[in-house]
């Protein structure tokens, strides 16, 4: 489980987290949502012990992640955002180092390797050098590195950036099935179709702050079922109804041009801060 | 001391797979000194009664284990800047302690292979030095107090080229001026004594003294102990400040 209370960071004058609160269950599939600079990555890097928070605290399954920052890091594991394998290792020496580097016996090591790469369908290039793999391969190798001593949380940071449709779909399929394993997962992400998809409950982040926390389903439906987007006056606008009955409704009034769409969290994001989380 | 063990094994690591470039390179530096200084001018040269081979092969021992012990520094911005593998070391359960002796460790190895290598290439020139425990333990000091150094000042800087900037300026002037290819009891009184604050002059009158067998100045091996030990304190200092 993880627990954050009025976290706040400031980097050089800039401050990156206002004060933010939240509680992640054990076995959640959380998702943290907001554009990039709003916060999301200074988060993970506070939680798994690579930044200072200049206030506030956070623990992860009880241990404070500053005054118990060994245990803490050892609750957790951690996916960055950008690819930080040793490239001229190979995929099982970097599982290898991972697992030395937590302290895990050689024989374990061993057998939790050929397990992960099974896992995440890799096992044929147990002995490639990591430079050798595609963009995807890597991520997928970085999500097994997190899991190497079995973590009881795992941070993913923009676990899909820069990767294609099919593949990120792939890792979609990655993190539900490790999520099914009784692991929490705190995701980051700006892509609204990856928190939608994945995320039991989404906080929206911006401008440091948390400004609104709920399932996808409860956000959403604060605003309604149905989005139709209008041009009235030169400008793009967005109504939202109930049902597509009412919506339809209300297609005359605006013969100049429309769509009409299932609502969606960017709407909630829009709605809630007026800005859209990729600009 | 486990998380100190991994560091230093993912160091030694990368270092088997570059082997033979690593090799190429720590030679090619005392080869072309030996080439230019020790066979161009050395069979006219002699200093004191030695010949100046003789001379030049404990200067050039202090010198590039200086230079390999402090090319640690390059490797961890490597690893800091452009792989970002430094993050997962910090999100390990590892103390910065071990960190830092993880990375001093293998400093020291790259250093003491380098100088097996500069003793090979001696050999073959002909030149028996007495390779005794106090020479080792002068390369050791010597190297310690590099190694720390490097790892230290790789916490402090902004890029790979702030790493650049740091080795033009100090440790290049230190590998011409440290004692390496000159006499520094021929300079001017207060050229001495300015050389004098270089730790690599005392690694070299370290070396050189045990290399030619003759007494050892324990003052230079205190001195280097005692440096060495400060710049580890430091370098504890600078990776815990190395967090956001």
């Amino acid at each position: 489980m993880i627990r954050i209370e009025k976290l706040a960071k400031r980097f050089k004058g800039v401050e990156a987290l206002k004060g933010v609160s939240l509680r992640v269950g054990e076995g959640e599939l959380f998702a943290y949502l907001g554009p990039n600079g709003s916060g999301k990555t200074t988060t993970i890097k506070i939680l798994t012990g690579l930044a200072v928070p200049t206030s506030g605290d956070a623990w992860l399954h009880g241990f404070h992640v500053e005054r118990d920052g060994l245990q803490a890091k050892r609750q957790c594991g951690l996916v960055p955002q950008n690819i930080n394998l040793d490239n001229e290792l190979t995929v099982a020496e970097n599982l290898h180092l991972h697992g030395k580097l937590f302290q895990m016996p050689k024989k374990e090591r061993g057998a939790k390797i050929s397990e992960l790469l099974d896992y995440i369908e890799l096992s044929e290039r147990r002995d490639s050098p990591v430079k050798s793999l595609s963009g995807g391969m890597r991520r997928r190798v970085m999500i097994a590195r997190a899991l190497m001593h079995s973590p009881r949380i795992l941070f993913l940071d923009e676990p899909t950036a820069g990767l294609d449709p099919a593949i990120r779909r792939r890792i979609w399929s990655l993190v539900k099935k490790i999520q099914q394993s009784g692991t929490t997962i705190f995701l980051t992400t700006h892509y609204i179709e990856e928190a939608e998809f994945l995320a039991e409950r989404v906080a929206f982040l911006d401008e440091g702050r948390i400004v609104a926390l709920d399932s996808p389903q409860s956000l959403m439906a604060g605003l309604g079922a149905w989005a139709m987007d209008v041009i009235a006056d030169g400008e793009m606008r967005t109504l939202y109804f109930r049902s597509r009955e009412e919506a339809k409704g209300q297609v005359s009034r605006h013969e100049g041009g429309f769509s009409l769409r299932r609502v969606n969290l960017e709407d909630v994001f829009i709605s809630v801060t007026g800005k859209r989380v990729l600009p | 001391m486990r998380g100190a063990l991994a560091i230093y094994q993912r160091e030694m690591l990368i270092l088997r797979k570059r082997f033979f470039r690593q090799l190429a390179s720590m030679s090619v530096g005392p080869l072309l000194y030996l080439v230019a200084f020790g066979f161009g001018m050395g069979r006219e040269v002699r200093v004191g009664d030695r010949s100046y081979l003789e001379f030049l092969i404990p200067g050039l021992v202090a010198m590039n284990s200086m230079i390999q012990a402090f090319a640690i520094a390059s490797e961890i911005n490597i690893a800091r800047f452009y792989w970002h593998i430094f993050e997962e070391f910090q999100a390990a359960p590892i103390r910065n302690i071990a960190y830092v002796t993880g990375e001093i460790l293998a400093g020291i190895t790259r250093s003491l292979f380098s100088v097996a290598i500069i003793i090979v290439i001696g050999l073959l020139s002909g030149v028996a030095l007495s390779y005794n425990i106090y020479f080792w333990a002068a390369v050791i000091l010597n190297s310690f107090v590099f190694a720390s150094l490097a790892v230290g000042l790789a916490m402090l800087v902004k890029s790979h080229s702030d790493q650049a900037l740091l080795t033009n300026f100090f440790i290049t002037p230190m590998a011409f001026l440290g004692g390496t290819f000159f006499p520094i009891d021929r300079m001017p009184e207060w050229v001495q004594q300015v050389l004098s604050l270089l730790p690599l002059t005392h690694a070299s009158k370290a070396i050189r003294s045990a290399a030619f067998g003759e007494r050892v100045d324990l003052a230079s091996y205190l001195l280097l102990a005692a440096l060495g030990t400060v710049l580890f304190v430091l370098a504890f200092h600078w990776v815990n400040r190395a967090r956001e």
